[in-house]
């Protein structure tokens, strides 16, 4: 019971670090039609729509998905076990205790396969998704083997505890609640001494709930806090248009003032500079596109499909999340295992100045530039992250506060504001296309 | 019978000094006033709409970027101030739908202007001619010259992903009775043309390849003779792409009003 009190106590500590996190973002009002929050919810989060883009890591993962919220179950009879010294408490299901009992081995077979192969993709077929990229450093590459090999033990244990569990009652001749097709099979692997089995079970038994309550506390400083995030996050993505920009308020009011002397520009939310354009670093962000970057779970869908990564250019839409995270941790609450240095080398490309904020000091303009703002990020997230939202604002920033555009754009704007066009076109040539218009008539 | 006919583009601002109001408002954009290869598309445009008879109006010399470059590239001040500039206009003339065959015009004016007071119906021309093909008005009897061609359609992210139009520009493509290919990419998963986010209008940042050219390749894979497509910035990033493999003379970049116009037989 310690042991239980001591794991979620340090985890809800740990939550209110990563809320108080999320809350350095601007306030941003997400509203609109609820029952579209709730299918998004249903579809994408539960029902893991987007992964299905690529069936096999989708079945894989979904065997991981449901190996989790249905081993759960079995966590909480471990944890009555545990508090109260009962034995299999919930065998007094009878028959749904075994179902459920059958459903748990097979599962947790599945889990044990797919983290194997998951590990195989990661560590011998290298797929390049998973493992290229100037933000795939030390940590993060670390960070999937740890949480791999973790369900692995996991699922290892609860099997040796299963196996010396049906040695025991057999050799006591008891009848033991539940059916287990997978552990079944293996009731003699440790042998059959009472003592040795008792030591195994014990061993099992532990290292599962240890195991789960460190893992648990392990969460908040790895991208397998997804688990959590993803359904808020998805709750709480974007219905409008993917072509719809955010309007910044305070330019409109800016710019009504300005053609109507008398028009009242409304006070500024409280907490925000409504002179300050764009995002510079991680408090000018909103709340949600922090929330984006703690339920990345660094697969590089997005990456593996933006078309200026994929012709060599620097930009990569996963780097600009993880680098929103590690920037929020670097400011504000760091999480238990939060140490810059284990992150690894940064790229060579990657230029960063000594200037500690998100612009420039983790992501460089070249990067922000190379964006077509063609949403493929956003289309291929499976958990409906905004990368490109992000983009856009540290873009706003080096426009409008810096006027750091390149040349080419800043001629491109001077065309607008002088010619009514992005290129040096004569507003009096606007409808020469009109001229000597021929039709053929078929009336 | 068939004649050659001059035609006169409607003006708002004439249309107006009569008391008179269009059905829609065609707008035009930059790229389909300035530029060369694509002031093609706006007259094939216009010879549609004459065919079937649309009561239509442009507004000419009136007309305005309307802050879509601007915006993407993180100048939301230029964009705002074009955006209410070409509000005031509509309004002005109390406008209602418009039409459009830039997909980029067509997500500022439908998604970003309302924020700041301009509501239209806004229809991008891939739904406008899917319309006139559905309700018969045009025929394209026995699918005209390019039955049978092998053509391939990209994907405009701005119409595509942006907006969820996938299908209308491949129906208005199968009227023709042509052999449609798909790329590998399409659809949702269609791979950009490289222009969009204003990178139409500088360098790309230092890299290993173009994307018009790694989209060109793809295209020019399927053995499609016609790439097929519904936005003036990909036409000219297929255009220059097609170029880089020395395939212009067997590979032609058309916009689907343009096809639409040819297999018609209304282009003069």
């Amino acid at each position: 019971m310690v042991v239980a009190l001591a794991g979620i106590g340090l985890f809800v500590w740990q939550i209110r670090k990563i809320v108080r996190n999320i809350n350095m973002g601007r306030d941003k009002t997400i509203s609109g039609d609820a029952s579209q929050r709730l299918k998004a919810l249903l579809l994408v989060a539960f029902g893991q729509q987007k992964m299905f883009k690529r069936p096999l890591p989708a079945v894989l993962h979904l065997f991981v998905y449901i190996g989790f919220l249905v081993i759960n179950v079995e966590l909480i009879e471990i944890l009555i076990d545990g508090v109260f010294g009962t034995h299999r408490i919930l065998g007094v299901l009878g028959p749904v205790y075994s179902v459920l009992m059958a459903i748990n081995e097979v599962l947790g077979l599945l889990v044990i396969i797919a983290c194997v192969i998951f590990l195989a993709r990661r560590n011998l077929t290298k797929v390049p998704r998973l493992t290229r990229g100037p933000e795939m450093r030390a940590w993060p590459k670390m960070d999937a083997n740890v949480i791999l090999i973790t369900e692995i033990v996991l699922m290892v244990a609860l099997f040796a505890f299963n196996i010396a569990d049906q040695k025991l009652a057999q050799l006591s001749g008891h009848q033991l609640a539940g059916a287990f097709p997978v552990s079944g099979l293996m009731v003699d692997l440790f042998g059959s001494d009472v003592n040795t089995m008792q030591v195994i079970a014990g061993i099992g038994w532990w290292v599962h709930i240890v195991g789960i309550l460190a893992f648990m506390n392990y969460l908040p400083s790895s991208k397998h806090f997804h688990i959590i995030t993803s359904f808020p996050n998805v709750y709480y993505s974007k219905l409008e248009p993917k072509g719809q920009f955010s309007n910044v308020e305070s330019i409109t009011h800016e710019i009504k003032a300005m053609l109507d002397p008398s028009y009242v520009v409304p006070p500024a939310p409280e907490g925000t500079d409504p002179q300050k354009f764009g995002a510079k670093d991680v408090e000018d962000l909103t709340w949600k596109q922090l929330l984006d970057s703690y339920t990345c779970t660094e697969c590089g869908r997005c990456t593996s499909v933006c078309p200026a990564n994929l012709t060599g250019k620097l930009l990569s839409p996963r780097k600009i999340v993880m680098d929103t995270r590690d920037r929020m941790e670097e400011k504000g609450e760091s999480p238990l295992l939060f140490n810059p240095a284990h992150y690894g080398q940064e790229s060579e490309r990657v230029k960063v100045t000594e200037e500690r904020t998100l612009l420039r000091g983790y992501v460089t303009p070249e990067e922000l530039w190379a964006c077509t703002t063609c949403n493929a990020c956003v289309e291929s997230c499976p958990v409906n992250i905004n990368q490109l939202s992000t983009i856009i604002d540290l873009r706003r920033y080096l426009v409008l506060e810096e006027s750091a555009a390149p040349a080419s754009l800043n001629t491109m704007f001077n065309n607008i504001e002088n010619n009514g066009a992005p290129w040096a076109f004569s507003p009096s040539d606007r409808f020469n296309w009109a001229d000597d218009l021929y039709t053929v008539s078929k009336n | 019978m068939s004649e050659r006919k001059q035609i006169q583009v409607p003006v708002m601002a004439d249309l107006a000094a009569r008391g008179e109001t269009p059905e829609v408002l065609f707008w035009v954009g930059c790229a389909g006033a300035f530029d060369d290869r694509y002031k093609n598309v706006t007259r094939a445009f216009v010879r549609i709409l004459e065919h079937v008879g649309t009561k239509y109006a442009v507004l000419g010399m009136e007309e305005t970027c309307t802050g879509d470059p601007a915006k993407r590239a993180g100048n939301e001040f230029l964009f705002q101030m074009q955006a209410m500039t070409n509000i005031a206009t509509f309004d002005g003339y109390g406008i209602k739908t418009i039409v459009t065959a830039c997909p980029h015009c067509f997500n500022t004016i439908k998604n970003e202007y309302p924020a700041l007071g301009g509501n239209y119906e806004v229809i991008h021309h891939s739904t406008f001619l899917q319309n006139l093909i559905n309700e018969g008005k045009v025929k394209i009897a026995g699918g005209g010259e390019f039955k049978g061609k092998r053509i391939t359609f990209h994907d405009s992210c701005y119409l595509g992903r942006a907006n969820n139009i996938y299908e209308a520009p491949r129906e208005v493509l199968a009227a023709l009775d042509a052999d449609l290919v798909e790329m590998k990419r399409s659809r949702a998963n269609g791979l950009c043309c490289g222009a969009g986010g204003a990178q139409m209008w500088k360098e790309p940042e230092p890299g290993n390849k173009d994307i018009n050219v790694e989209r060109a390749e793809e295209a020019i894979g399927t053995g499609a003779t016609i790439i097929a497509s519904a936005c003036p910035f990909c036409m000219t990033m297929m255009s220059d792409g097609v170029k880089s493999q020395n395939k212009e003379d067997s590979v032609q970049v058309f916009d689907i009003a343009e096809l639409i116009a040819q297999a018609e037989g209304i282009n003069a």
